[in-house]
């Protein structure tokens, strides 16, 4: 079976606001599905849907077979999750709480040594262990919560903004660590950082007002920018008019004028996105411009996420 | 079955780690030997029993249990561990019982602390040491409920001030239900039959025949009743929480 997440119309209402709306999608083992979406989008609500901590207003999900309104532990037993703001007992200290976890997850002696050990060297808990966790950092705080969701080796993996309070160094830990995992298991995980996106993601959903409005792999997601194949022109000489004869080849759109962290270009933006480096790296040389800077651009993935989510203006 | 070992290890531990637990303890035995030895005249009424010490039980409790029970289900909620608790792979029953266990467990282990009065009383004279037995296990069976009643409660609210102030006040109509406070809301409306029954529901009653030596099996189960159905009540009102 491998469809190790199946959601099937999940929807959720506290009282007169519906949260989530009809939301179906599945994951595969070896797949990382990014979830995104606006602040209130119900990307939280829907994965504390998922993993049991809320009950669906309609639809349901099933993680390994297992449904998590009927079989619900059978379905827990199998997840690792990680809530946002992970949460923790405070007075514990961070070896208390992981063993804690071991027992609960019905590990017990070497066994629960092993896994404590191999989550804490996961997750660079070491110098930590003895402290009360609320004494800790955010950012440990949400490593010994990574730490708790990886104990038992679960096969899917649920993680509530992974990355958020962490320093570059750390994010790229963990981005390195969800990726090494990524093969055995099923991962989402909800982000608001796109690059983050492109990271680590395999497949990606944008949710907004309890809607998914788009989902596709990162790359696919990102084509739909009208930047996506658009070429920034920069000419080392002021004063010709390029813009004028690039406009007139066929495959172009449009060409803007614009200035950026780099200086003052030109954008040249593409008809339905296919590429157009060729006619224009043709016109530059037949024309004899002497050019300063001259870049393919890859779709942004934070231009489609606006247009997605933000009411048509 | 185990969850709930686990559970109520973590739980029982966790008092321990901060000064609640010894800040609790010391101002129940404080107060358990004032009401004693001042409210209840303990020397000068000359006799080797203990009644003076458990009379007292009931109103102790009243305003100690709640304590303990406020922070069960509104602390976890508060701070966002529910979350956390509830996706763990264990059933409602074991989560609750384990919880429960652990708060009566502690308030047990305040109650045994108080073997010192025992003591003291067997050195002063002959007292009816059955009795005395007969009345620590009802007093613990009463804790049991007054805390059952305090859990369900506090998987109401996510604040513990509220949960601790209702509980007390609900703990009080238990414990006075036989008084005319309550009856007299019910009389001249309700059949006599039904203040019979609401009667029946007072804590001090069933206690006071404890600790007068009357060891009715009828008051052991009483109090095991109103823990079972405050237990399930908790249970559910976890569950309904969860769908909010």
């Amino acid at each position: 079976m491998d469809e190790m997440i199946e959601v099937r119309h999940l929807s959720k209402r506290f009282g007169p606001v519906t949260a989530v709306d009809d939301v179906s999608f599945s994951v595969k083992r070896g797949e990382v599905l990014g979830f995104l979406g606006p602040n209130g989008a119900g990307k939280s609500t829907t994965m504390k849907m998922i993993t049991g901590f809320l009950a669906p207003s309609g639809g349901t999900a099933v993680i390994c077979g297992h449904d998590i309104v009927d079989d619900a532990i059978a379905a827990k037993r199998r997840i690792g999750y990680l809530p946002e703001g992970a949460p923790a007992y405070p007075d514990m200290t961070a070896a208390g709480f992981l063993d804690f976890i071991a027992k609960i997850r019905g590990f017990a002696g070497a066994e629960a040594k092993r896994r404590i050990d191999l989550a804490i060297d996961r997750t660079e808990l070491a110098r930590v262990l003895d402290q009360p966790i609320e004494t800790l950092s955010k950012g440990f705080k949400r490593r010994v919560g990574l730490a708790q969701a990886l104990l038992h080796d679960p096969e899917v993996l649920i993680l509530d903004e992974p990355t958020d309070g962490l320093d570059p160094n750390q994010k790229h830990e963990v981005r390195r660590l969800i990726a090494a995992l990524a093969p055995e298991k099923a991962i989402i995980i909800s982000t608001h950082i796109l690059e983050e996106v492109d990271a680590v993601c395999t497949r990606a959903i944008i949710i907004s007002a309890g809607r998914v409005l788009a989902d596709g792999t990162p790359g696919a997601l990102a084509a739909r920018s009208r930047h996506h194949n658009a070429v920034r022109l920069a000419l080392a000489i002021e004063g010709i008019d390029a813009a004028a004869a690039l406009r007139r080849l066929p495959g172009v759109e449009t060409v803007e004028e614009m200035e950026d962290g780099e200086g003052r270009a030109l954008m040249i933006f593409p008809r339905d996105g296919h590429p157009i480096i060729t006619e224009i790296g043709d016109l530059v040389r037949t024309a004899g411009w002497s050019v300063a800077a001259l870049r393919v651009e890859r779709g942004r993935l934070d231009d489609v996420f606006r247009d997605i989510t933000l009411p048509p203006a | 079955m185990h969850s709930t070992l686990v559970i109520f290890r973590r739980e029982l531990v966790s008092y321990f780690a901060t000064p609640l637990a010894y800040v609790f303890i010391v101002i129940f035995l404080v107060m358990a030997g004032a009401f004693a030895f001042f409210l209840g005249n303990f020397f000068e009424r000359g006799q080797a029993d203990l009644q003076p010490f458990f009379t007292f039980h009931p109103w102790l409790y009243l305003v100690l249990i709640p304590a303990l029970a406020m922070r069960l289900w509104a602390e976890e909620r508060k701070s966002g561990t529910i979350e956390l608790f509830l996706t763990l792979p264990i059933s409602m029953g074991a989560a609750v019982l384990g919880k429960f266990l652990a708060a009566w467990a502690f308030a047990g282990i305040a109650l045994i602390l108080t073997f010192p009065f025992w003591i003291t009383v067997n050195f002063l004279g002959h007292p009816d040491n059955g009795v005395i037995l007969a009345s620590y296990i009802g007093s613990f069976l009463m804790a049991g409920a007054f805390l059952a009643i305090g859990a369900a409660l506090s998987a109401l609210t996510k604040n513990q001030v509220i949960a601790f102030v209702v509980t007390a006040a609900v703990c009080f109509l238990f414990t006075v239900s036989g008084s005319p406070i309550v009856l007299g809301a019910l009389k001249g409306w309700a059949p006599e039959a039904a203040l019979r029954r609401v009667a029946s529901f007072s804590f001090l009653t069933h206690f006071n025949a404890i600790v007068r030596g009357v060891i009715d099996l009828r008051d052991a189960v009483f109090f095991a009743s109103v823990i079972g159905i405050f237990l399930f009540a908790n249970a559910i009102l976890v569950e309904l929480k969860k769908a909010d």
